[in-house]
């Protein structure tokens, strides 16, 4: 259910709901396309380039090299618990990028634009609803319910 | 084609406005713009309305600007493109005027937003971008603009120093610019001290958010050709877009929407990059105004820190930029801004921007940017 993703989510219902129930259970998924092939990142149910809507996910490999990054100090609403937090923009390996938290295994010092990072599934643990996301972490994170 | 002139101009108070509501903001701007256009309102034939509406209590915004002014039952609609609602509004009413079914616009930029919370106005801005896969991490409009500041360091040596000077110069200008919510100089030092609000960029590489209004007459080639007014035209019009999602941009150094957006302008206007002598870009960010003069071409790609550096957008560089202090020291009321822009760049041309004046500035440009790039109209102005 694709409202468990995010620590505040804003579009509950999507044609790719399964997207969280996956990352729940570990696993990051990409789309493609089953007409044409398009691999996407973040994934779509709806192909930009043959207009299929007819696709399935892939499993992602999570691995990602670092775009750009930010220190965020002054947050949203629903975030001022967690300030200051920090977000990566990463190309991933297969395609497409993602942005996320940059975790706990990177130092803020360590932190540098074309670093390999890994994408790693996330459960806030505290949270009584479920509520999942991704964080980047340093290469060979794994995922911690395995 | 025919051309479509801007005959008239009003520009309000930005700031902070308890005292009035969005509409008393609009008719501020439009009093002064019919007045400086020396016209009896009921020769105009509608006007178009550009402004952002989550910010507003008031639901269709339109409908009460416009019994406001007293111009029922004349027809009016609004534009809405983030930041650069103000711009499509004054796009539109030139369509409206090249088409034939209109002849003599008002186009007013208002916006009414500190009647919300700093942290309600983070999520809302927060959320143009792209809400799926984005907000659910907390961004916001600045870390967006911080990612790019990071990108254009990294790539092309950009120093806090270059970001900050934008702030300096901008603020220069503002403390000369009776209209602007920030009216006082500020120094390196002190900007290097502001607080960090989303690393590199602190206080002062930001805008702030505020409530104005500001109008122009737009009016048919042969109505302009009579005004007893110097007419500025409207001589190119660029817009482009780029995606929504900052994941989806072919790098995060530039503005596509951008660069496209001033190709089209320059090429309708037949003016290059060079001929422009004053500019007004939308600085919302210190990093904003560098990637506006590579995306314009008033320098290089990667050369906009340098660019800053040695003053060439000061009033007596090679391309002076906001030189009304920017959206960095007018205060940026989200749907104003295109229209505050325009009427800036309309007196430099007329020759009445007093102390601030660009000398013998005959062809002008703005530059207004939607969110983070999904939107940008660019506008080439000129004085014959
Ligand atoms: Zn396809």
């Amino acid at each position: 259910m694709f409202k468990w993703f995010g620590k505040v989510n804003f579009s509950p219902y999507t044609k790719v709901t399964d997207f969280a129930d996956h990352l729940k259970d570990g696993r990051l998924m990409g789309s493609k396309c089953k007409k044409c092939g398009q691999e996407s990142f973040p994934p779509r149910a709806d192909c930009n380039n043959c207009l299929s809507g007819d696709f399935e996910f892939i499993e992602f490999s999570g691995k990602a090299k670092l775009l750009s990054y930010t220190v965020i100090h002054a947050a949203p609403t629903g975030f001022e618990d967690v300030v200051p937090y920090t977000i990566g923009v990463v190309d991933l390996k297969e395609t497409g990028r993602l942005l996320a938290w940059i975790g706990d295994t990177i130092p803020d010092k360590d932190i540098k634009i074309g670093m390999d990072l890994q994408v790693v599934p996330q459960v806030f643990d505290e949270l009584e609803e479920i509520k999942v996301y991704y964080s980047l972490e340093k290469p060979g994170t794994a995922w911690s319910k395995a | 084609m025919a051309r479509v002139g801007i005959i008239g101009i009003g520009h309000g108070q930005f700031g902070r406005r308890s005292d009035a509501t969005v509409q008393e903001l609009a008719f501020e701007a439009y009093r002064e713009a019919v007045q400086d256009a020396q016209i009896d309102p009921k020769d105009l034939d509608g006007s178009v309305i550009g402004s952002v509406p989550e910010y507003h209590k008031q639901r269709s915004l339109p409908g009460v600007v416009q019994e406001y002014l007293g111009l029922n039952p004349l027809p009016t609609w609004l534009t809405e493109v983030a930041c650069a609602s103000g711009s499509a509004a004054i796009r539109t009413a030139w369509m409206g005027i090249q088409s034939g079914a209109h002849k003599l616009m008002a186009v007013i930029g208002c916006q009414k937003m500190t009647e919300l919370s700093t942290p309600e106005i983070l999520a809302l801005m927060g959320r143009v971008g792209e809400v799926q896969w984005e907000s659910v991490f907390g961004t916001t409009f600045p870390a967006y603009y911080a990612l790019f500041a990071k990108s254009h360091m990294h790539e092309y040596g950009t120093t806090r120093e270059q970001l900050l000077q934008v702030a300096v110069k901008n603020h220069f200008y503002g403390a000369r610019n009776p209209n602007a919510l920030f009216r006082k100089e500020i120094t390196m030092e002190k900007a290097m001290e502001s607080e960090p609000v989303s690393d590199p960029l602190q206080v002062y590489d930001c805008c702030a958010n505020a409530d104005g209004a500001a109008c122009v007459i737009l009016a048919s080639e042969e109505i302009a050709k009579k005004s007893s007014k110097p007419v500025v035209w409207l001589d190119g019009l660029g817009c482009a877009t780029a995606s929504m999602s900052v994941l989806r941009r072919p790098n995060l150094v530039g503005l596509p929407s951008a660069e496209q957006a001033s190709h089209v302008a320059y090429e309708m206007a037949g003016v290059t990059a060079k001929d422009i002598k004053v500019a007004e870009v939308h600085d919302c960010f210190t990093i904003a105004e560098i990637m506006a003069y590579e995306d314009l071409g008033f320098c290089k790609k990667g050369e906009g820190g340098r660019f800053i550096e040695e003053k060439q957008s000061y009033l007596e560089g090679r391309t002076p930029v906001n030189i009304d202090g920017g959206l960095k020291s007018k205060g940026h009321p989200i749907g104003a801004t295109g229209v505050s822009m325009t009427v800036e760049v309309v007196k430099q041309l007329r020759g009445e921007a007093g102390e601030r004046q660009v000398p013998n500035a005959d062809i002008g440009l703005t530059h207004n940017v939607g969110g983070i790039g999904q939107y940008c109209f660019v506008h080439v102005l000129r004085r014959d």
